[in-house]
Protein backbone atom coordinates (compact mmCIF):
# COMPACT_ATOMS: atom_id res chain seq x y z
CA UNK A 1 0.00 0.00 0.00
CA UNK A 2 1.28 3.75 -0.75
CA UNK A 3 1.82 5.72 2.13
CA UNK A 4 -0.21 8.82 2.08
CA UNK A 5 1.91 12.00 0.67
CA UNK A 6 1.56 15.77 0.18
CA UNK A 7 3.20 18.78 -0.48
CA UNK A 8 2.86 22.54 -0.06
CA UNK A 9 4.51 25.49 -0.35
CA UNK A 10 7.78 26.85 -2.95
CA UNK A 11 10.95 27.63 -2.87
CA UNK A 12 10.93 31.28 -3.08
CA UNK A 13 11.97 33.72 -0.45
CA UNK A 14 9.81 33.77 2.58
CA UNK A 15 8.04 30.56 2.28
CA UNK A 16 9.13 26.86 3.08
CA UNK A 17 8.16 23.93 0.62
CA UNK A 18 6.96 21.19 3.07
CA UNK A 19 6.21 17.29 1.86
CA UNK A 20 4.72 15.01 4.31
CA UNK A 21 4.24 11.25 4.51
CA UNK A 22 1.87 8.88 6.23
CA UNK A 23 4.08 7.14 8.88
CA UNK A 24 3.46 3.68 10.68
CA UNK A 25 1.86 3.78 13.80
CA UNK A 26 3.90 4.84 17.03
CA UNK A 27 7.42 6.05 14.74
CA UNK A 28 6.36 9.72 15.82
CA UNK A 29 6.79 12.77 14.13
CA UNK A 30 10.69 12.64 12.13
CA UNK A 31 11.68 16.03 10.62
CA UNK A 32 14.22 16.51 8.13
CA UNK A 33 14.70 20.48 7.80
CA UNK A 34 16.93 22.22 5.70
CA UNK A 35 17.56 25.60 6.29
CA UNK A 36 20.17 28.86 5.38
CA UNK A 37 19.37 29.72 8.99
CA UNK A 38 19.45 26.54 10.76
CA UNK A 39 21.25 27.12 13.53
CA UNK A 40 19.30 30.66 14.58
CA UNK A 41 15.64 29.49 13.69
CA UNK A 42 16.21 25.71 13.44
CA UNK A 43 14.38 24.22 16.72
CA UNK A 44 11.57 27.17 15.88
CA UNK A 45 11.08 25.74 13.07
CA UNK A 46 11.00 21.89 14.62
CA UNK A 47 8.63 23.17 17.35
CA UNK A 48 6.61 24.62 15.20
CA UNK A 49 6.28 21.44 12.95
CA UNK A 50 5.57 19.51 15.79
CA UNK A 51 2.88 22.34 17.43
CA UNK A 52 0.62 22.08 13.98
CA UNK A 53 1.21 18.19 14.23
CA UNK A 54 0.28 17.57 17.54
CA UNK A 55 -2.83 20.73 17.51
CA UNK A 56 -4.13 18.15 14.14
CA UNK A 57 -3.79 14.91 16.22
CA UNK A 58 -1.56 13.64 13.96
CA UNK A 59 1.18 11.67 15.85
CA UNK A 60 3.52 9.46 13.43
CA UNK A 61 4.10 11.11 9.70
CA UNK A 62 7.70 12.24 7.93
CA UNK A 63 7.89 15.49 7.50
CA UNK A 64 10.97 16.85 4.84
CA UNK A 65 10.81 21.04 5.23
CA UNK A 66 12.70 22.93 2.38
CA UNK A 67 12.79 26.45 4.61
CA UNK A 68 13.65 29.85 2.70
CA UNK A 69 13.07 32.19 5.87
CA UNK A 70 9.35 31.62 6.23
CA UNK A 71 8.05 33.19 9.58
CA UNK A 72 5.87 30.98 11.92
CA UNK A 73 2.74 31.80 10.52
CA UNK A 74 3.66 30.34 6.97
CA UNK A 75 5.51 27.11 8.39
CA UNK A 76 1.47 26.78 10.24
CA UNK A 77 0.07 26.83 7.23
CA UNK A 78 2.05 24.78 4.72
CA UNK A 79 2.01 22.29 6.84
CA UNK A 80 -1.78 21.90 7.44
CA UNK A 81 -1.84 22.64 3.69
CA UNK A 82 0.13 19.33 3.13
CA UNK A 83 -1.54 17.43 5.73
CA UNK A 84 -4.97 17.96 4.22
CA UNK A 85 -3.01 17.37 0.54
CA UNK A 86 -1.67 14.11 2.08
CA UNK A 87 -5.78 12.84 2.98
CA UNK A 88 -3.61 12.64 6.84
CA UNK A 89 -6.50 15.16 8.10
CA UNK A 90 -9.34 16.53 7.25
CA UNK A 91 -11.33 19.57 6.70
CA UNK A 92 -13.23 18.92 9.58
CA UNK A 93 -10.77 19.04 11.74
CA UNK A 94 -8.50 22.01 10.33
CA UNK A 95 -11.71 24.35 11.31
CA UNK A 96 -12.80 22.83 14.23
CA UNK B 1 -11.12 56.66 4.54
CA UNK B 2 -10.72 53.99 1.92
CA UNK B 3 -8.67 56.04 -0.58
CA UNK B 4 -6.39 53.10 -1.50
CA UNK B 5 -7.04 49.53 -1.42
CA UNK B 6 -4.14 47.26 -1.99
CA UNK B 7 -4.23 43.82 -3.79
CA UNK B 8 -1.93 41.32 -2.53
CA UNK B 9 -1.51 37.74 -3.78
CA UNK B 10 -2.78 35.70 -1.22
CA UNK B 11 -0.65 32.72 -1.47
CA UNK B 12 2.67 34.77 -1.60
CA UNK B 13 4.06 35.29 1.87
CA UNK B 14 6.51 37.89 1.35
CA UNK B 15 3.70 39.68 -0.22
CA UNK B 16 1.58 38.73 2.62
CA UNK B 17 3.07 39.61 5.60
CA UNK B 18 4.38 43.22 4.49
CA UNK B 19 0.74 43.95 3.70
CA UNK B 20 1.25 46.95 6.71
CA UNK B 21 4.07 48.38 5.52
CA UNK B 22 2.65 50.30 2.41
CA UNK B 23 0.07 52.42 4.48
CA UNK B 24 -2.19 51.85 2.10
CA UNK B 25 -6.33 52.89 3.70
CA UNK B 26 -6.69 48.71 3.19
CA UNK B 27 -5.18 45.83 2.01
CA UNK B 28 -7.22 43.31 0.02
CA UNK B 29 -5.85 39.80 0.48
CA UNK B 30 -6.58 38.18 -2.96
CA UNK B 31 -7.86 34.50 -2.84
CA UNK B 32 -8.98 35.00 -6.44
CA UNK B 33 -7.37 36.24 -9.84
CA UNK B 34 -4.25 35.82 -7.96
CA UNK B 35 -4.05 32.69 -7.49
CA UNK B 36 -4.06 29.51 -9.67
CA UNK B 37 -6.57 26.86 -9.26
CA UNK B 38 -4.32 24.50 -7.72
CA UNK B 39 -3.50 26.71 -4.39
CA UNK B 40 -6.62 27.79 -3.66
CA UNK B 41 -6.51 25.60 -0.68
CA UNK B 42 -2.91 26.60 0.30
CA UNK B 43 -3.98 30.24 0.01
CA UNK B 44 -6.81 30.52 1.79
CA UNK B 45 -4.79 28.48 4.33
CA UNK B 46 -1.81 31.14 4.14
CA UNK B 47 -4.68 34.20 4.23
CA UNK B 48 -6.27 32.75 7.55
CA UNK B 49 -2.90 31.98 9.48
CA UNK B 50 -1.94 35.96 8.41
CA UNK B 51 -5.51 37.29 9.35
CA UNK B 52 -4.72 36.08 12.78
CA UNK B 53 -0.92 37.37 13.18
CA UNK B 54 0.21 39.52 10.62
CA UNK B 55 0.09 43.67 11.93
CA UNK B 56 -1.63 45.36 9.68
CA UNK B 57 -1.39 48.64 11.59
CA UNK B 58 -3.87 50.82 10.38
CA UNK B 59 -4.67 49.57 6.96
CA UNK B 60 -8.22 47.76 7.02
CA UNK B 61 -7.77 43.94 6.07
CA UNK B 62 -10.19 42.85 3.18
CA UNK B 63 -10.10 39.24 1.81
CA UNK B 64 -11.18 39.08 -1.99
CA UNK B 65 -12.83 35.47 -2.02
CA UNK B 66 -13.71 33.41 -4.75
CA UNK B 67 -17.50 33.33 -6.28
CA UNK B 68 -19.55 30.44 -4.51
CA UNK B 69 -18.90 28.50 -7.78
CA UNK B 70 -14.82 28.13 -7.52
CA UNK B 71 -14.57 27.52 -4.00
CA UNK B 72 -16.20 30.75 -2.41
CA UNK B 73 -18.03 28.86 0.20
CA UNK B 74 -14.50 27.25 1.54
CA UNK B 75 -13.22 30.45 1.91
CA UNK B 76 -15.79 31.94 4.12
CA UNK B 77 -15.88 28.93 6.16
CA UNK B 78 -12.18 29.76 7.00
CA UNK B 79 -11.89 32.77 6.61
CA UNK B 80 -14.40 34.52 8.21
CA UNK B 81 -13.38 33.05 11.95
CA UNK B 82 -10.08 34.70 11.84
CA UNK B 83 -11.45 38.41 11.56
CA UNK B 84 -10.94 39.67 8.72
CA UNK B 85 -12.58 43.79 8.64
CA UNK B 86 -14.30 43.43 5.13
CA UNK B 87 -14.68 40.32 2.26
CA UNK B 88 -14.23 41.86 -1.15
CA UNK B 89 -16.77 39.76 -3.38
CA UNK B 90 -16.27 39.74 -7.06
CA UNK B 91 -18.19 39.54 -10.05
CA UNK B 92 -21.50 40.46 -8.36
CA UNK B 93 -24.68 39.96 -10.17
CA UNK B 94 -27.54 39.81 -8.68
CA UNK B 95 -28.83 40.78 -5.04
CA UNK B 96 -30.01 36.87 -4.52
CA UNK B 97 -26.74 36.00 -4.99
CA UNK B 98 -25.17 38.70 -2.48
CA UNK B 99 -27.68 37.93 0.32
CA UNK B 100 -26.86 33.96 0.11
CA UNK B 101 -23.05 34.77 0.47
CA UNK B 102 -23.93 37.38 3.63
CA UNK B 103 -25.87 34.48 5.31
CA UNK B 104 -22.93 32.47 4.85
CA UNK B 105 -20.71 34.56 6.11
CA UNK B 106 -22.97 35.60 9.12
CA UNK B 107 -23.14 31.24 9.68
CA UNK B 108 -19.29 31.74 9.85
CA UNK B 109 -18.77 34.56 12.58
CA UNK B 110 -17.84 33.19 16.12
CA UNK B 111 -20.22 34.47 18.85
CA UNK B 112 -18.85 38.03 19.79
CA UNK B 113 -17.01 38.79 16.67
CA UNK B 114 -17.07 41.98 14.63
CA UNK B 115 -19.22 41.38 11.86
CA UNK B 116 -17.43 41.17 9.24
CA UNK B 117 -18.22 44.23 6.01
CA UNK B 118 -19.34 43.60 2.82
CA UNK B 119 -17.65 45.12 -0.75
CA UNK B 120 -19.14 43.64 -3.69
CA UNK B 121 -17.16 44.01 -6.64
CA UNK B 122 -19.24 45.01 -10.11
CA UNK B 123 -16.96 43.85 -13.03
CA UNK B 124 -19.72 42.23 -15.29
CA UNK B 125 -22.38 44.32 -18.07
CA UNK B 126 -25.53 43.00 -15.32
CA UNK B 127 -23.79 43.47 -12.22
CA UNK B 128 -23.15 47.49 -13.34
CA UNK B 129 -26.63 47.47 -14.06
CA UNK B 130 -27.99 46.38 -10.93
CA UNK B 131 -25.44 48.46 -9.20
CA UNK B 132 -28.30 50.60 -7.37
CA UNK B 133 -29.62 47.19 -5.81
CA UNK B 134 -26.97 46.12 -4.93
CA UNK B 135 -25.56 48.79 -2.84
CA UNK B 136 -28.66 49.22 -1.08
CA UNK B 137 -28.86 45.20 -0.18
CA UNK B 138 -27.76 44.94 3.22
CA UNK B 139 -26.63 47.31 5.91
CA UNK B 140 -23.19 45.52 5.89
CA UNK B 141 -21.91 46.74 2.55
CA UNK B 142 -19.71 49.24 3.07
CA UNK B 143 -18.51 50.25 -0.47
CA UNK B 144 -19.08 49.20 -3.70
CA UNK B 145 -16.22 48.81 -5.61
CA UNK B 146 -15.74 48.98 -9.82
CA UNK B 147 -13.55 46.24 -11.58
CA UNK B 148 -13.07 47.56 -15.50
CA UNK B 149 -10.79 44.67 -16.57
CA UNK B 150 -13.32 42.02 -16.72
CA UNK B 151 -15.95 44.52 -17.42
CA UNK B 152 -14.93 45.99 -20.68
CA UNK B 153 -14.12 42.06 -21.74
CA UNK B 154 -17.86 41.15 -21.25
CA UNK B 155 -18.58 44.64 -22.93
CA UNK B 156 -16.40 43.26 -26.30
CA UNK B 157 -14.20 46.19 -26.05
CA UNK B 158 -10.54 47.65 -25.50
CA UNK B 159 -9.75 48.90 -22.76
CA UNK B 160 -8.03 52.54 -22.94
CA UNK B 161 -5.91 54.96 -20.82
CA UNK B 162 -8.28 57.62 -21.47
CA UNK B 163 -11.53 55.42 -19.61
CA UNK B 164 -13.67 56.82 -22.38
CA UNK B 165 -15.28 52.96 -22.43
CA UNK B 166 -16.02 52.91 -18.65
CA UNK B 167 -17.19 56.30 -18.18
CA UNK B 168 -21.21 55.24 -17.53
CA UNK B 169 -20.11 52.32 -15.46
CA UNK B 170 -17.95 54.80 -13.04
CA UNK B 171 -20.64 57.16 -13.16
CA UNK B 172 -22.98 54.24 -12.42
CA UNK B 173 -21.13 52.76 -9.69
CA UNK B 174 -20.43 56.19 -8.19
CA UNK B 175 -23.84 57.43 -8.42
CA UNK B 176 -25.34 54.14 -6.91
CA UNK B 177 -22.95 54.07 -3.75
CA UNK B 178 -23.61 57.96 -3.33
CA UNK B 179 -27.20 56.68 -3.01
CA UNK B 180 -26.91 53.90 -0.61
CA UNK B 181 -24.65 56.56 1.46
CA UNK B 182 -21.39 53.89 1.11
CA UNK B 183 -18.03 54.51 -0.64
CA UNK B 184 -17.27 54.16 -4.24
CA UNK B 185 -14.17 52.52 -4.80
CA UNK B 186 -12.65 52.45 -8.68
CA UNK B 187 -10.68 50.10 -10.84
CA UNK B 188 -6.78 50.02 -10.61
CA UNK B 189 -4.96 51.52 -13.52
CA UNK B 190 -2.93 48.75 -14.26
CA UNK B 191 0.02 50.65 -16.43
CA UNK B 192 2.73 50.74 -13.04
CA UNK B 193 5.19 52.48 -14.83
CA UNK B 194 2.94 55.37 -15.96
CA UNK B 195 2.68 57.73 -13.10
CA UNK B 196 1.66 60.69 -14.87
CA UNK B 197 -1.12 58.20 -16.31
CA UNK B 198 -2.29 56.90 -13.28
CA UNK B 199 -2.24 61.09 -11.96
CA UNK B 200 -4.90 61.94 -14.63
CA UNK B 201 -6.65 58.71 -14.35
CA UNK B 202 -7.17 59.43 -10.40
CA UNK B 203 -8.02 62.74 -11.05
CA UNK B 204 -10.61 61.43 -12.99
CA UNK B 205 -11.88 59.30 -10.84
CA UNK B 206 -12.07 61.59 -7.88
CA UNK B 207 -13.75 64.42 -9.91
CA UNK B 208 -16.10 61.32 -10.88
CA UNK B 209 -17.45 61.08 -6.99
CA UNK B 210 -15.16 58.10 -6.13
CA UNK B 211 -13.89 58.33 -3.02
CA UNK B 212 -11.31 55.66 -3.24
CA UNK B 213 -9.25 53.46 -6.06
CA UNK B 214 -7.83 50.11 -6.32
CA UNK B 215 -4.19 49.50 -6.39
CA UNK B 216 -2.19 46.52 -7.75
CA UNK B 217 1.12 47.85 -6.97
CA UNK B 218 2.57 50.02 -3.67
CA UNK B 219 3.69 52.63 -5.93
CA UNK B 220 0.36 53.70 -6.29
CA UNK B 221 0.03 54.60 -2.65
CA UNK B 222 1.21 58.16 -2.15
CA UNK B 223 0.02 59.24 -5.61
CA UNK B 224 -3.58 57.97 -5.11
CA UNK B 225 -3.65 59.29 -1.28
CA UNK B 226 -2.32 62.91 -3.09
CA UNK B 227 -5.20 63.37 -5.28
CA UNK B 228 -7.90 62.06 -3.01
CA UNK B 229 -6.24 63.91 0.24
CA UNK B 230 -7.33 67.90 0.72
CA UNK B 231 -5.21 69.94 -0.55
CA UNK B 232 -3.76 73.21 1.64
CA UNK B 233 -5.79 75.57 -0.89
CA UNK B 234 -9.04 73.47 -0.52
CA UNK B 235 -8.59 73.12 3.35
CA UNK B 236 -8.31 76.96 3.24
CA UNK B 237 -11.26 77.53 1.11
CA UNK B 238 -13.16 75.08 3.50
CA UNK B 239 -12.18 77.28 6.83
CA UNK B 240 -13.14 80.49 4.66
CA UNK B 241 -16.20 78.86 3.91
CA UNK B 242 -16.86 77.75 7.52
CA UNK B 243 -15.95 81.21 8.96
CA UNK B 244 -18.32 83.21 6.99
CA UNK B 245 -21.46 80.31 7.57
CA UNK B 246 -20.31 81.33 11.44
CA UNK B 247 -20.39 85.10 10.52
CA UNK B 248 -23.88 85.27 8.99
CA UNK B 249 -25.69 83.25 11.12
CA UNK B 250 -23.91 85.99 14.56
CA UNK B 251 -25.14 88.72 12.40
CA UNK B 252 -28.22 87.64 10.82
CA UNK B 253 -27.28 87.51 6.95
CA UNK B 254 -29.52 85.82 4.57
CA UNK B 255 -27.50 85.49 1.63
CA UNK B 256 -23.39 84.32 2.64
CA UNK B 257 -21.07 84.36 -0.19
CA UNK B 258 -17.01 83.51 -0.11
CA UNK B 259 -14.72 84.58 -3.19
CA UNK B 260 -18.04 86.15 -4.79
CA UNK B 261 -19.90 82.67 -4.49
CA UNK B 262 -23.07 81.91 -2.78
CA UNK B 263 -22.84 79.51 -0.46
CA UNK B 264 -25.63 76.92 0.19
CA UNK B 265 -26.32 73.60 2.23
CA UNK B 266 -24.10 71.46 -0.53
CA UNK B 267 -21.13 73.59 -0.20
CA UNK B 268 -21.15 73.72 3.62
CA UNK B 269 -21.14 70.04 3.75
CA UNK B 270 -18.34 70.09 1.11
CA UNK B 271 -16.41 72.29 3.49
CA UNK B 272 -17.29 70.37 6.29
CA UNK B 273 -16.38 66.80 4.81
CA UNK B 274 -12.84 68.73 3.60
CA UNK B 275 -11.92 69.86 7.16
CA UNK B 276 -13.51 66.41 8.62
CA UNK B 277 -10.52 64.67 6.50
CA UNK B 278 -8.41 67.21 6.12
CA UNK B 279 -7.84 66.67 10.21
CA UNK B 280 -7.90 62.81 10.25
CA UNK B 281 -5.32 62.79 7.59
CA UNK B 282 -3.41 65.66 9.48
CA UNK B 283 -2.67 67.25 6.35
CA UNK B 284 -1.89 70.73 6.53
CA UNK B 285 1.99 70.02 4.76
CA UNK B 286 0.19 68.14 1.50
CA UNK B 287 1.76 69.07 -1.57
CA UNK B 288 -0.88 70.07 -4.07
CA UNK B 289 -0.90 67.88 -7.58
Amino acid sequence: MNAKVGQAGTLESNDIMITVSEAPVGTGIAIRLTSSVLPQYGPMIHATLETVCKNLGVNDAEIVAVDKGALEYTIEARLSTALLRAGIVTEEVMLS
Amino acid sequence: MRRTLLFLPGNNPGNVQSGGVFEADGIILDLEDAVSPLEKDAARLLVARALTTVDYRKSEKIVRINPLAAGGAKDIKTIVPCEPDALLLPKVESVEELLHQIELIEQSERDGQKPVMIMPLLETPLGIAKANEIAMAHKRIVALCLGAEDYTAALGTARTKEGTEIFLARSLVANAAAAANIDSIDTPFTDVQDEDGLIKDTILTKSLGFKGKLSINPRQIDTIHQVFSPTQKEVEWAKRVLYAIDEGKRKGSGVIAVDGKMIDAPVVMRAKRTIELAELLNVSEEVEI
